[in-house]
């Protein structure tokens, strides 16, 4: 008795992993397909233009409002933090560095994931349930290339820039909160920021961690889209699971490139 | 080189899982006649348009446009094949982001370079021809059902196809837009040369505009003729769908075991 459920837990263990693995091994070739299939979104880039619009460009205000805000809470408990060893001079520097290392990519990511990653899979979704693919196909028009090209780009563009937003939007905060709110010298504040905040070091590695943000999102959203059973409740699994995958694979990317970076220290 | 038919099918055997969805198939479409597909809903009629649009590949047999094999692996030469196919789509499939006029003037944009002018004529000519040039800056989600399938129809034809293809054109329309859509089929397949293949389950509606019907039931054709010979074919089973009797060879019944062993009395 007691062997026979351990070898039913064990078996459907194994099939969770064998669905799982040819999941994956699907998701890359599709992958691998829409960056082959590329060519008529360079020739065009009004096509991936448009979709920049509408994933980056309508993330826009949420991105910007939550910089500003995680920008000035950092602002508080920096303060408070650097004030016990008498360090009020290095708010600057703190608050730079947590947003253009770890928060700044992180939290535009995850946001964006939710704000533009969910509404890319709905839409793919839907245009497949009602057929739109097919009938493109029919067309002799490759949706690869001219649907799902397009969005995968626009948002692997849109990631990093809005990324870098975020982090400025959020220095400003700190610096509404730490010199203006609380009184900071803002001559200590400015100068220790740029004298630690090294080029390489800091800002290029947040670029790098957003890129690749931007890029595992976007898969994940068009593929999710693509591959949505064409029923309603398929579409909303879909959307679900876009949200869900591509925020855990952002936080687990984001330990895997920290350590490495670390490494490099 | 160019036979009598523009679309042949020979001895195909599809299935999508172990069941076979067809089975040896023999067709063939006459140029310019309009020839319908009829058979009672998962008879497989859907499956062959799919076969002919190469969307799938037969397992056994083939499938010939204008005497060219139809084959899904031949990417370059299945798209070319394509261009001169129009589909139908039973809903529409329009694309819901674009408007009408861009709907119909996809295909001139993705396949032609016409200058913007001549779009704009070939656009408005083919809307004019379904009877709704008036609609062009409108939605598809503001049309009716049944305007949307004109649009639709006028998208497919755009390119002047050689065939085309109607997947179920008059379910779920009013008495009034049925009449006028059938019209429009019978009457583009004349004006525009065009050889068409309509799949229905719409007798009454069907006899009176096509010139050739095959029927077809659990994946075989068992009969075949012009509209006056199906009305007078004495088989059972065709006079029932042809006259839409409840009873009759083709139980309305899902298979299942007798009701009296099911209730076990
Ligand atoms: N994608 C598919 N996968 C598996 N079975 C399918 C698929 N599409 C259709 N079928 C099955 O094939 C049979 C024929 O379907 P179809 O060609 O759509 O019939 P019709 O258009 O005449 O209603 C049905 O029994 C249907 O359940
Ligand atoms: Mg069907």
């Amino acid at each position: 008795m007691m062997f026979g459920r351990n070898a039913l837990s064990l078996r459907g263990i194994g099939a969770h992993t064998i669905d799982a693995l040819w999941r994956l091994g699907y998701a890359t070739r599709f992958l691998g397909l829409t960056i082959t299939h590329s060519g008529t979104s360079l020739r065009r880039p009004r096509l991936i233009i448009r979709e920049i619009y509408y994933t980056g460009v309508l993330s826009l205000v949420i991105i910007l409002v939550s910089g500003l805000f995680v920008g000035m809470v950092l602002g508080f408990q920096g303060y408070h933090t650097l004030q016990t060893y008498g360090s009020e001079s290095a708010l600057g520097v703190l608050v730079a560095l947590s947003l253009v290392r770890e928060l700044g990519p992180v939290v535009s990511a995850l946001l964006f994931a939710s704000r533009a990653g969910s509404a890319v899979t709905a839409e793919v979704g839907l245009m497949k349930a009602t057929e739109q693919l097919a009938a493109m196909e029919m067309m002799a028009v490759d949706p690869i290339a001219r649907v799902m090209a397009p969005r995968f780009w626009a948002g692997v563009i849109s990631m990093p820039l809005l990324a870098a937003m975020f982090s400025a939007m959020g220095v400003f905060g700190g610096y509404l909160v730490g010199v203006v709110l609380i009184g900071v010298d803002q001559g200590t504040f400015w100068s220790q920021m740029q004298a630690a905040v090294d080029f390489r070091e800091d800002v290029l590695n947040g670029v790098i961690k957003s890129c690749v943000f931007g890029v595992a999102i976007s898969w994940i959203a068009v593929f999710e889209g693509y591959d949505a059973p064409p029923t309603a409740e398929g579409v909303s699994g879909a959307t679900t699971r876009t949200v869900v995958t591509s925020s855990l694979a952002v936080l687990g990317l984001d330990f895997i490139m920290t350590a490495f970076m670390f490494q490099g220290v | 080189m160019a036979s009598e038919y523009l679309v042949e099918i020979r001895n195909l055997t599809y299935a999508y899982g172990p069941r076979p969805v067809l089975v040896n198939i023999d067709m063939a479409i006459p140029r310019g006649k309009v020839v319908a597909i009829m058979g009672i809903s998962g008879s497989g009629k859907t499956t062959i348009l799919r076969l002919i649009g190469g969307v799938i590949a037969a397992q056994r047999g083939e499938v010939l446009f204008d005497g060219q094999k139809v084959d899904p692996r031949a990417r370059a030469q299945l798209y070319r094949q394509r261009r001169r196919m129009g589909m139908l789509f039973q809903f529409g499939a329009l694309f819901t982001d674009l408007s009408v006029f861009d709907n119909v003037a996809f295909q001139v944009r993705e396949h032609t370079d016409l200058p913007e002018s001549m779009v704009r004529d070939l656009v408005l000519m083919k809307l004019h021809a379904v009877g709704l040039r008036a609609a062009h800056a409108s939605m598809p989600g503001e049309l009716s059902g049944g305007m949307a399938r004109r649009v639709a129809l006028a998208r497919a034809i755009a390119l002047d196809p050689a065939l085309m293809m109607y997947d179920e054109p008059f379910t779920g329309l009013d008495p009034i837009a049925l009449g006028v859509t059938a019209n429009l089929v019978r009457r583009l397949n004349s004006a525009l040369g065009i050889t068409s293949i309509v799949v229905t389950h719409d007798v009454a509606e069907a006899l009176k505009i096509v010139d050739y019907v095959y029927y077809l039931s659990q994946g075989r054709i068992v009969a075949k003729g012009t509209p006056e010979e199906m009305r007078a074919n004495p088989d059972p089973l065709v006079r029932q769908f042809v006259y839409g009797q409840a009873e009759g060879p083709v139980s309305y019944q899902y298979p299942s075991r007798p009701i009296a062993e099911e209730l076990g009395v």
